[in-house]
């Protein structure tokens, strides 16, 4: 698969953007953000639509509130701030108020995962899939690319209802086309294989296209997939694969519980012929570093990963 | 004509409490003391100041109240029933498989319900939220939202408190149900609130103090709070209007006996014979 290398942008970038766009054609669109809109690049919006821009100040839990009681009068709500913060220290506002009332409320967290950086674990999210996740009627969805970013902020916008979306915080090449579909519930093959199956979801998806690739030096095939919408999950797609490959290995900027691997074993639970390895957080804190070398130390480079599979598969 | 209304008003709070005993009674559990310290207010709020529609409860310009002391189901769902937001009958499955009166009030489940309650401290930000959105519509109505004392220990009550001065949002009345209880005991032995007016205040809050029993108080102050953003600190009894449960916390989550039930409607009986 040929991959635009060069170019490279964050998923909280194209939200930024994409808000703008919105933000001229929605006049229904309103956006929250507690005193972190230049990270979560919901300062755009702030700037060309104060009005409808409301900061909540460092009030994260008040902030979801807020944001609940604005839907209810007839208004869509999306609110920002690090995925550190939420779903995990607003976990009973999002739950009790925000679903459990089916606001029309979008929860956009950017600096999701180990790829935050340097400000280390305190700020690197790694449990914020499990913790929306299991919220009954929430969705959660996490792009991969800048591209796919802006087709996912559009959809979640037109669809009534409460999303937890993931983005982060660094640069990311393009992996995707303005052509490349996206539906919620749908995951979306970008390598046809028949050897293994490869899914990822966010930066990772980047990192398995790569292993692919090494693989296929070696003669292994395998088939990778986008799996951006995490709830709903595209069982039939991943029942398909793992039909053909009965391996499957997941991959995650996330704790190996209650994620993406979590949410595809559930989705085979029935299945006692495929083998399934979840690549991921091993149960642990991330730490201060560049990306790359978070990544290449918690086992999610494209390297690390052929190395896993290779190990199982061998 | 004024104080009939008021003694109208008055006869309404004697038959909820009294419904609210029975309906707790029967299906063995809501909690009662809590319901009992604020129907006054609610009588007074769905009967005469709320403008809303029970046959049209999403009509757009409503005024809206929260129940944000969520608790309080039994007094919310009585006086819903009573203003005929669903048939009186229904009350008597609070609590009960396939109801939609379910323990704690849910608004997808039940007209009349603007947003879920429960989990304690959350009412409030929702509150303002839509006083907000209504203040961006170029609305008039105004929000109501009542809390309980105990509520008011969470932090988010004051976050909620402080957006909505920042803000300088002027259609939003709070309630606060000054029982002077919570479930371990007295609110001043368990987290001190006083001086909880000068916190209000200091938070950017026009502040009034009631008896949240006087009927007549409560329906003056609720009327002129309308364009304003205050605190009503209603000073209440918890278990209010039968002897042996005012101020006794045992009843906080727990109904009467059959027995009591029996002794307690007797007496509010004999009360409502002196309105
Ligand atoms: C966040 C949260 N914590 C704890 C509880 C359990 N709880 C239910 S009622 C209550 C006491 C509430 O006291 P107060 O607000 O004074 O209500 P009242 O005494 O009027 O019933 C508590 C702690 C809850 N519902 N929500």
């Amino acid at each position: 698969m040929e991959i635009l290398n060069e170019l490279k942008k964050s998923t909280r970038q194209a939200y930024g953007e994409v808000l703008l766009e919105l933000g001229k054609e929605k006049d229904n669109l309103f956006v929250m953000d507690a005193d972190l809109s230049v990270s979560t690049k919901t300062c755009y919006f702030a700037k060309s639509f104060p009005k409808r821009f409301y900061n909540a100040g460092i009030a994260e839990q008040n902030m979801i509130g807020i944001a609940s009681g604005l839907s209810k009068t007839g208004k869509t709500v999306i609110v920002s701030t690090l995925a550190v913060f939420t779903p995990g220290r607003v976990f009973d506002q999002v739950r009790n108020t925000l679903v459990h009332s089916n606001c029309d409320v979008k929860i956009v967290a950017t600096h999701g995962g180990i790829s935050v950086g340097k400000d280390g674990s305190s700020h690197q999210s790694i449990e914020d899939i499990a913790l929306a996740r299991v919220i009954p009627g929430m969705r959660v969805i996490v792009p991969c690319d800048a591209v796919e970013t802006k087709k996912v902020i559009k959809k979640v916008v037109d669809t009534k209802g409460p999303f937890y979306v993931r983005l982060g915080r660094a640069d990311v090449p393009v992996i995707t086309s303005e052509e490349t579909e996206f539906e919620i519930g749908k995951g979306y093959v970008l390598k046809e294989g028949k050897d293994v199956t490869l899914i990822g979801c966010g930066m990772t998806v980047f990192e398995i296209l790569g292993a692919a690739d090494i693989l296929a030096s070696e003669n292994i095939d395998a088939e990778v997939i986008n799996m951006s919408s995490i709830k709903p999950i595209d069982g039939d797609l991943i029942i398909e694969s793992a039909n053909k490959t009965k391996k499957i290995f997941t991959c995650e900027e996330h704790s190996i519980i209650g994620g993406l691997g979590s949410a595809v074993l559930e989705t085979l639970e029935e299945k006692i012929d495929v083998f399934v390895k979840r690549i991921g957080i091993q149960d642990c804190f991330g730490e201060s570093g560049l990306p790359e070398e978070l990544f290449e130390k918690y086992g999610l480079s494209a390297t690390k990963i052929t190395e896993k599979v290779k190990k199982y598969i061998g | 004509m004024y104080k009939d209304s008021i003694k109208i008003l008055e006869i309404k709070s004697n038959i909820a409490r009294q419904k609210i005993i029975e309906v707790t009674t029967e299906v063995e559990g809501g909690h009662l003391a809590g319901s009992l310290s604020c129907i006054d207010i609610l009588i007074a709020i769905y009967f005469k100041v709320l403008k809303h529609k029970p046959k049209n409860p999403n009509w757009e310009n409503r005024d809206r109240f929260i129940l944000s002391k969520g608790h309080g189901a039994p007094a919310l769902y009585t006086v819903l029933a009573m203003n005929k937001y669903f048939p009186e009958e229904e009350l008597f499955t609070l609590r009960k498989i396939n109801s939609r009166l379910q323990g704690h009030p849910d608004c997808k489940k039940l007209p009349g319900i603007e947003i879920s309650t429960g989990s304690l401290g959350q009412g409030l930000s929702v509150a303002v939220g839509m006083a907000l959105g209504y203040k961006y519509d170029g609305k008039n109505s105004q929000i109501y939202c009542l809390l309980g004392d105990g509520e008011c220990d969470e932090g988010q009550v004051w976050e909620a408190a402080m957006f909505a001065s920042s803000y300088n949002l002027k259609n939003i009345t709070i309630i606060i149900d000054r029982n002077g209880y919570q479930i371990d005991g007295r609110t001043e032995d368990v987290m001190k609130l006083e001086p909880l007016d000068l916190k209000w205040k200091s938070f950017g809050w026009e502040v009034e103090e009631i008896d949240g029993h006087d009927m007549r108080k409560i329906v003056d102050v609720l009327d002129k709070s309308r364009g304003r953003r205050i605190v009503i600190i209603a000073h209440t009894i918890k278990g209010k209007g039968v002897s042996f449960l005012e101020n006794n916390n045992a009843y906080h989550a727990k109904p009467c006996s059959r027995k009591d039930c029996k002794r307690a409607i007797v007496e509010l009986s004999k009360k409502y014979e002196l309105i």
